[in-house]
């Protein structure tokens, strides 16, 4: 029996929902928010009013409160901290119970978490840094449908990283032109070739036709090189019966690999989608259209690692991660961050990684990043030497733009890439010696030896340019 | 136009390594050297190149657990492939943790090129 009569009216969220002496269970679900107050309104019970809005709290009290044990449901404010080097924030560590969400739905997680509370008054912005999910709740998510070791053993690829190259031009081209431009990269050497995101089943080349011709150009390179070899066939489409259709499509011509962007699809298609290729022994490379408008902001959003805990709990084989050195520029510390997040069975707490919990996977399998975007062979050391034998190293323009051609664009990377994990096999520091480990591979390949010359040499010197939150960003915004 | 080496007819490759020049012996104990400083277990496979697409080649005798002498790996290699010249030989290393194959790379290809 509850001991306390209703009483109606607004009381301060932090009489509830901030307990500051609160121990977190190893079954909480915990989050960490960057909040920047309103004005007057203290940190404590910004902190609260997020935790109650995330979970069971609304603005004022309501009598139905009373019928249930909400001690048990509430969720809890339970520390705060100042964030490093701005004094107008602070991050806030909400723990919820376990219960309040549906077993293996990341919907439901993040219709709690970063629902209706973002657009919430009393804080001015908001932003969720990192969830801890915990292990009971891992457990029912189906997670990657085939994990990085499957992978290996179904491609046998093993001993060093991956290559691929999305084609170009991204939207234009015929079905059988588009299946060439696959042809020449795979025979060239590379592992697989991929979709650009935003070719789904437009006029100048329909979905069927595209897997076809594409699938052809598969076969012919695989029989001719010995290799095992694939392409990205992406099946994202407007609906999930007509992503069915073209992933079971993709199935019938023999595809080993398929493709969805997951956050424009959305979670519960992806979930499915992810639940498919597990039925149907086909890996899902996922695309990450979107991601920037919701973790670019370092006030506002959602950080990438939650994006990624999510991905790997509701299911894919390779995710997009950045690629550190290329076109588009991450901060490598938290890049390695995010990497260790989608493929590392436990990764402990470590904040110059900005990874503010220990996440235990128990035994999902893990995730391939894929790097990609802006980069070429000058870069293979760099990548080699950051990212280690599981990733996807993704070459577009820098297979598609070399002089010769595909084919040979795609021989110099390969020439490239297995001469630095021979290298670092050898013991030499890749990274730095890059240049000359480059320049003896390309001794015996002309194809290196050109790439070399059309794409300008980049300098071998990687400090870290700390986005994370750090002091040094005061005077520097 | 006159510039572009027209690239060749598509060759048959053997996955890691198969672009780089065949191996030299001095390069091949450095690799070795690797897989045995990463822990993992030598096994050598070989196979007819007409079968070689599939998953399983011919296991030559036992994997060589815990094996951790170069010269021993070398000379079961070489035993493999005088037992079988028409063949691919390749060194794999069992990784077990990530209960896959750390490395795996042909040693002596059928038609050395």
């Amino acid at each position: 029996m509850a001991s306390n009569s209703f009483q109606a009216g607004v009381k301060d969220y932090r009489a509830t929902y901030w307990t500051p002496d609160y121990v977190p269970l190893d079954s909480d679900l915990l989050a960490v928010f960057k909040i920047v107050a309103q004005a007057g309104v203290p940190r404590e019970e910004a902190a609260a009013a997020v935790a109650a809005e995330s979970s069971t709290g609304t603005w004022t009290t309501v009598w139905t409160d009373l019928l249930t044990d909400l001690d048990y449901y509430r969720g809890r404010a339970y520390r705060i901290e100042q964030v490093p080097g701005d004094a107008n924030a602070f991050y806030a560590f909400i723990a919820y119970p376990i219960d309040l969400f549906e077993e293996g739905s990341v919907v439901n997680v993040l219709t709690s978490l970063v629902g209706n509370v973002f657009g919430f008054k009393a804080v001015r912005s908001l932003r969720l840094e990192d969830l801890r999910f915990p292990l009971a709740y891992v457990k029912t998510c189906g997670g990657p449908p085939n994990g990085i070791q499957l992978e290996r053993d179904r491609l046998n690829k093993y001993g060093r990283p991956f290559l691929g190259c999305t084609i170009k031009p991204k939207l234009g081209l015929s079905a059988k032109n588009y299946g060439r431009a696959v042809y020449e990269c795979l025979r060239g050497g590379l592992d697989f070739t991929k979709d650009d995101e935003n070719i789904n089943s437009q006029p100048f080349m329909r979905w069927q036709h595209r897997f076809e011709f594409v699938m052809e150009a598969v076969q012919k390179a695989e029989a001719e090189t010995g290799e095992r070899k694939g392409h990205y066939l992406n099946v994202t489409a407007p609906t999930p019966e007509e992503m069915y259709k073209r992933a079971e499509f993709a199935k019938s011509l023999g595809a080993p690999i398929i493709m969805h962007d997951f956050l424009t699809a959305g979670f519960t298609a992806n979930t499915g989608l992810a639940n498919w290729c597990r039925e149907n022994g086909m890996l899902l490379h996922i695309h990450r259209a979107m991601h920037a408008v919701l973790d670019r902001n370092p006030y506002h959003g959602i950080h990438f690692r939650v994006l990624t805990k999510c991905l790997r709990l509701s299911g894919g084989d390779h995710l997009h991660s950045g690629t550190v050195v290329g076109k588009l520029e991450g901060d490598r510390e938290a890049t390695i961050g995010w990497v260790d997040m989608m493929r590392e069975p436990f990764i402990p707490e470590n904040r110059a990684r900005g990874i503010f919990f220990d996440q235990d996977w128990g035994a999902m399998p893990g995730v391939m990043p894929v790097a990609s975007g802006g980069i070429h062979v000058w870069h293979m050391p760099a990548l080699t030497a950051i990212f280690g034998d599981d990733a996807c190293f993704q070459f577009g323009g820098g297979t598609l733009g070399h002089p010769w051609g595909n084919a040979a664009g795609a021989h110099a990377n390969r020439v490239a890439l297995e001469a630095c994990v021979e290298a670092r096999n050898q013991g030499r520091q890749v990274e730095r010696e890059g240049r000359e480990i480059l320049s003896e591979a390309a001794k015996d390949s002309p194809e290196l030896r050109i790439a070399m010359e059309t794409w300008k040499e980049i300098k071998f010197e990687f400090d870290t340019v700390d986005k994370l939150d750090a002091p040094a960003r005061v005077g520097t915004n | 136009m006159a510039d572009i080496l027209p690239y060749p007819t598509t060759q048959r490759r053997g996955e890691t390594f198969s672009y780089l020049p065949a191996m030299t012996p001095e390069r091949l104990r450095k690799q070795i050297a690797y897989l045995i400083a990463q822990g993992w277990n030598p096994a050598i496979e070989h196979s007819e190149p007409e079968k070689a697409f599939s998953s399983f080649w011919y296991l030559w005798k036992l994997p060589m657990f815990g094996e951790t002498s170069i010269e021993r790996i070398l000379a079961e290699l070489e035993a493999c492939h005088r037992a079988n010249p028409g063949h691919h030989v390749r060194l794999l290393g069992y990784d077990n943790y990530a209960q896959s194959q750390g490395t795996a790379f042909i040693v002596y290809r059928a038609d050395a090129r």
